[in-house]
């Protein structure tokens, strides 16, 4: 049974289809690969799927049940965290509250009025809310070895940390399944040595994980199953080995980039 | 010369209530709202049409004239959400503008231009409050803005403070965090709005009496000033910016110059102050502040987590 | 609603009206389609111009008669005014706005208030706040054309103002220059690794937009004179008629302009909304386009890419 699956998938702009028909799934527990060269719809898949944007037509399941069209910030609630192609930290704020956002919605009574009253009432409560949500939050910083860096403004964190710390962030929301979106951009070999650690973990903790790539390496050793778009349609599917031996894949993508 | 000085604290007052109503809208969540006015506005004759009309207690129109900005507030919230930073600015001055010309033309509730004059002096327990004394006016208005102070302080030291300030640094990050910017942005609006309904109605209860052109565009960006000048996101700070605005702002009449330097320098002082705190120190004089959370919670000795207890 | 004749007395009001709203419209969504902000001073550059274009009409005209030479004289004033307004705007752009350009959104937003307020007030203080008469170079008495009465100033506008309009959009479809402006407002990055020199097309897109502006000044003063604050109202409306057609696009500008002043008009003459809540029609129809369709009649949606 997948985990995630999404049935003829199809979000065009104007006449530009980024993602056309495509049946994609993702199985529990699994470390999977999305890839395809520059603008084959690898990104807009990701986000018809989180809800940042709508779908022109088909449907996406989680869990089996429907989740076309469920705005993002539920979507995250459901048990699916992301992270962006173009870092999206809350610059100016700490290591440490960026990764405490994360835990928002695992905190507190969900009405917003009952919580202002709360908030301004019971400073007990509140502070031992808040206490939650900070010891949370430090046991991920723990996790990704981001700890000491915890008072820093998340803008001075060197670029790799800054990677690690939004997947860190989503990481706080406890997901089920986990998108990373070009994890490894940017970094260099050790940083991303490290990272294809931390998702080992991050997969052993029991998080399904997805992630679109374009270092072939980090694919081709962490990815249990891989799927390969091209101009916005699915062209191949399978196992490493497989896909590196696929002729469709060859020539719409590694035969380019050799 | 001492009476002119209190009447400059007791505007303080009244502005440092604005401006931290403006914090919470712009200061922390980022909106950049320019009607403060207009709440200010429905504030005052709420106030005003109660007391005269109606024969209200002053206290009484207080809470209601905070309800009825918040309202109002929500009612510039919801629709203009979606829009981002500058179609919001403008939208908001449109509201501004509109809620002026309605009260301008209203004149079976609000005696259009000419305003509403004859607000009872409010009283408590048989005291007057004269305004015209100060002292006690002084003392009221500040034990509001004090107040205000400490119950918005708690407020957004919270995760409800956090969230807007996610959504300031970046609205997609944080809607894909599970946090719901939009009720996130309605409701900074409707406290920020209920604030400056609150200061709206003290105005009106030392003024007295209440015209449609206290309330301008001009209002708007002054309180704006303030919260830019301090530092936004920090209640202090704004209310520090309010106190150094009102005090250049009045600076010429302080010192008795009011016949030498023109009636336009203020102004133009509020214009330089925005260009420049923009180009040199956005942050403001005080800048956003750190929560230092290791000492907040008190929990410096908390066990090293096991890493299998993560989930 | 009475006869035909009125309803095209209205449609003339209403074009004039729009004409001019549409000028300033330009100049607003010039600048948001490059830099992606609101040049909330672009009001007050009106204002300027507005001022520039009096102090030179009057000196130079002196006491000449009506007649083809003060025209000429009219229209040196006006590319006068129209030169420094120019020259304003580039110099706002290059101080207050050229700064913050890597800096938040809210930023700049702020830096023009703050721009707006120092113009106005020190137009205040250096010209008095007392409205000064800006004198037509012809005599205004209306020609009556099948009832409908259309004042040379009428004329003037909608010449001006079409002149000006197709000039603008010949030069951006047809220039270098022009596409250059085009491609630096698809995006700038990529405009400057074409070899784009992207601070040269912000400073001209300034000058052009305030150059039409102090236009539009001078064309409002002559009805309705000139004082520090006539560029906040008017900078206002001409705004929303950028957001009416869809801001950072040019067609959309002239569209949305001679609709806002036609909806005006018809609004006053026609529904009976009272003349004191005549202002109050321009932010309403802003609040629904921007409710129903936020990008505008001729505006493609924009979505921020994630
Ligand atoms: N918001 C949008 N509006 C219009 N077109 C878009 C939008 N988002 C994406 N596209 C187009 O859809 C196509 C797919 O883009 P997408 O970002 O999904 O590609 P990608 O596979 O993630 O590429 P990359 O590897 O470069 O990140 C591209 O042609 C892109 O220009
Ligand atoms: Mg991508």
């Amino acid at each position: 049974m997948s985990l995630l699956y999404t049935k003829q998938l199809t979000r065009a702009y104007g006449g530009v289809i980024a993602v056309s028909d495509v049946d994609f799934s993702v199985e529990k527990n699994s470390i999977s690969g999305l890839i395809g060269p520059n603008g084959a719809g690898k990104t807009t898949l990701f986000n018809n799927v989180t809800g940042m944007d709508i779908p022109t037509s088909g449907s996406v399941h989680f869990n089996d049940k429907d989740i076309t069209g469920v705005p993002a910030f539920k979507i995250s609630r459901l048990g699916i965290a992301r992270t962006f192609q173009n870092i999206r930290l809350f610059k100016e704020m700490s290591v440490l509250e960026n990764v405490m956002i994360g835990r928002h919605f695992k905190s507190g009574r969900s009405m917003i009025s009952g919580r202002t009253v709360n908030a301004l009432t019971s400073y007990m409560k509140m502070k031992s809310e808040e206490k939650d949500v900070y010891d949370k939050a430090r046991e991920w910083l723990d996790f990704f070895g981001l700890d000491e860096a915890r008072n820093e403004a998340a803008k001075n964190l060197p670029y790799g940390n800054q990677r690690e710390l939004e997947i860190a962030r989503a990481m706080a929301t406890e997901p089920e399944l986990l998108f990373l979106d070009e994890p490894a951009a940017g970094m260099n070999p050790q940083e991303t040595d490290h990272l294809m650690s931390t998702i080992r973990r991050i997969r052993d903790l029991g998080v399904t994980v997805l992630l679109i790539e374009h270092d072939m390496k980090l694919v081709m050793n962490i990815c249990e199953h891989i799927t390969v778009l091209n101009y916005g349609k699915k062209i191949a599917e399978g196992n490493p080995s497989e896909i590196q031996k696929n002729p469709l894949v060859i020539e719409a993508y590694l035969g380019k980039e050799d | 010369m001492i009476n002119f000085l209190l009447l400059i604290l007791i505007y303080t007052g009244l502005y440092a209530l604005l401006a931290l109503g403006q914090n919470i809208i712009t200061g922390f969540t980022g909106l950049l709202s320019l009607c403060a006015a207009g709440f200010f506005a429905i504030g005052s004759y709420t106030t005003a049409i109660l007391t005269v009309n109606y024969g209200w207690s002053f206290w009484f129109t207080i809470p209601l004239a905070g309800v009825l900005a918040a309202l109002a507030g929500a009612l510039i919230g919801l629709p203009t959400l979606r829009l981002k930073g500058d179609y919001l600015a403008i939208a908001t001055l449109g509201f501004g503008e509109i809620i002026r010309n309605v009260i301008l033309n209203w004149d079976s509730l609000t005696r259009g231009p000419m305003g509403i004059n004859g607000i009872p002096m409010p009283t408590i327990f048989g005291m007057v409050i004269n305004p015209y004394r100060k002292w006690g006016y002084l003392t009221l208005v500040w034990i509001f803005v004090i107040v205000f102070y400490f119950l918005l302080k708690r407020l957004t030291r919270s995760r409800m403070g956090r969230a807007l300030e996610a959504i300031k640094e970046d609205e997609i990050a944080a809607y894909s965090m599970g946090i719901n910017t939009t009720k996130y942005k309605v409701w900074a609006f409707m406290v920020g709005a209920f604030v400056a309904g609150c200061a709206g109605s003290l105005q009106a209860g030392f003024t007295l009496s209440v015209t449609p052109n206290t309330y301008t565009f001009m209002v708007s960006v002054m309180v704006l000033c303030m919260v830019v000048l301090g530092g936004m996101g920090n209640h202090l700070a704004v209310i520090l910016g309010a106190l150094i605005i009102q005090l250049a702002a009045e600076f010429p009449r302080l010192l008795g110059l009011s016949s030498t330097v023109p009636p336009q320098f203020k102004q133009i002082v509020f214009g330089l102050i925005l260009v420049i705190m923009m180009i040199y120190r956005p942050q403001g004089i005080v800048g956003r502040k750190k929560v230092n959370y290791d000492k907040f919670v008190g929990n410096e000795t908390r066990r090293v987590a096991k890493k299998s207890e993560v989930n | 609603m009475g006869s035909i004749s009125e309803v095209f007395q209205h449609l003339l009001n209403g074009l004039t009206l729009g004409g001019i709203y549409a000028l300033i419209a330009l100049g607003y969504t010039m600048v948001y389609g490059i830099l992606k902000f609101i040049n909330f001073a672009h009001g007050e550059i009106l204002m300027v111009g507005a001022y520039v274009g009096m102090f030179a009409f009057d000196f130079l005209r002196g006491d000449m008669p009506y007649g083809p030479l003060m025209l000429v004289v009219f229209f040196i004033a006006m590319i006068i005014a129209m030169i420094i307004s120019a020259v304003l705007g580039m110099a706002i752009e290059k101080i207050a706005y050229k700064p913050l350009r890597k800096a938040t959104r809210l930023a700049p937003l702020l830096s023009a208030i703050g721009v707006s307020f120092i113009l106005s007030n020190l137009a205040a203080y250096i010209w008095g706040t007392k409205s000064r008469k800006f004198d037509y170079p012809f005599d205004n008495t209306a020609y009556n054309i099948g009832g409908v009465a259309i004042t040379p100033h009428q004329i003037l506008i909608l010449v001006v103002s079409m002149i000006l309009m197709i000039g603008l959009k010949l030069y951006i479809d047809k220039t270098r220059m022009g596409k250059a402006m085009r491609a630096t407002s698809l995006d700038q990055d990529v405009a400057a690794l074409m070899g784009i020199d992207v601070n040269k097309v912000i400073s001209l897109t300034f000058a052009i937009g305030s150059g039409l502006a102090a236009t539009a000044g001078i064309l409002v003063a002559l009805d309705f004179k000139v004082y520090p604050t006539m560029g906040a109202m008017a900078g206002l409306k001409a705004f929303v008629a950028a957001v009416v057609g869809g801001i950072g696009n040019i067609t959309g500008a002239m569209v949305g302009g001679i609709l806002l002043g036609l909806l005006e008009t018809f609004g006053v003459a026609v529904l009976g909304i009272p003349q004191g809540l005549k202002d109050t029609i321009a932010f309403g129809i802003l609040i629904i386009i921007l409710l129903v369709k936020p990008e505008g009649l001729l505006g493609k949606a924009e979505r921020e890419k994630v």
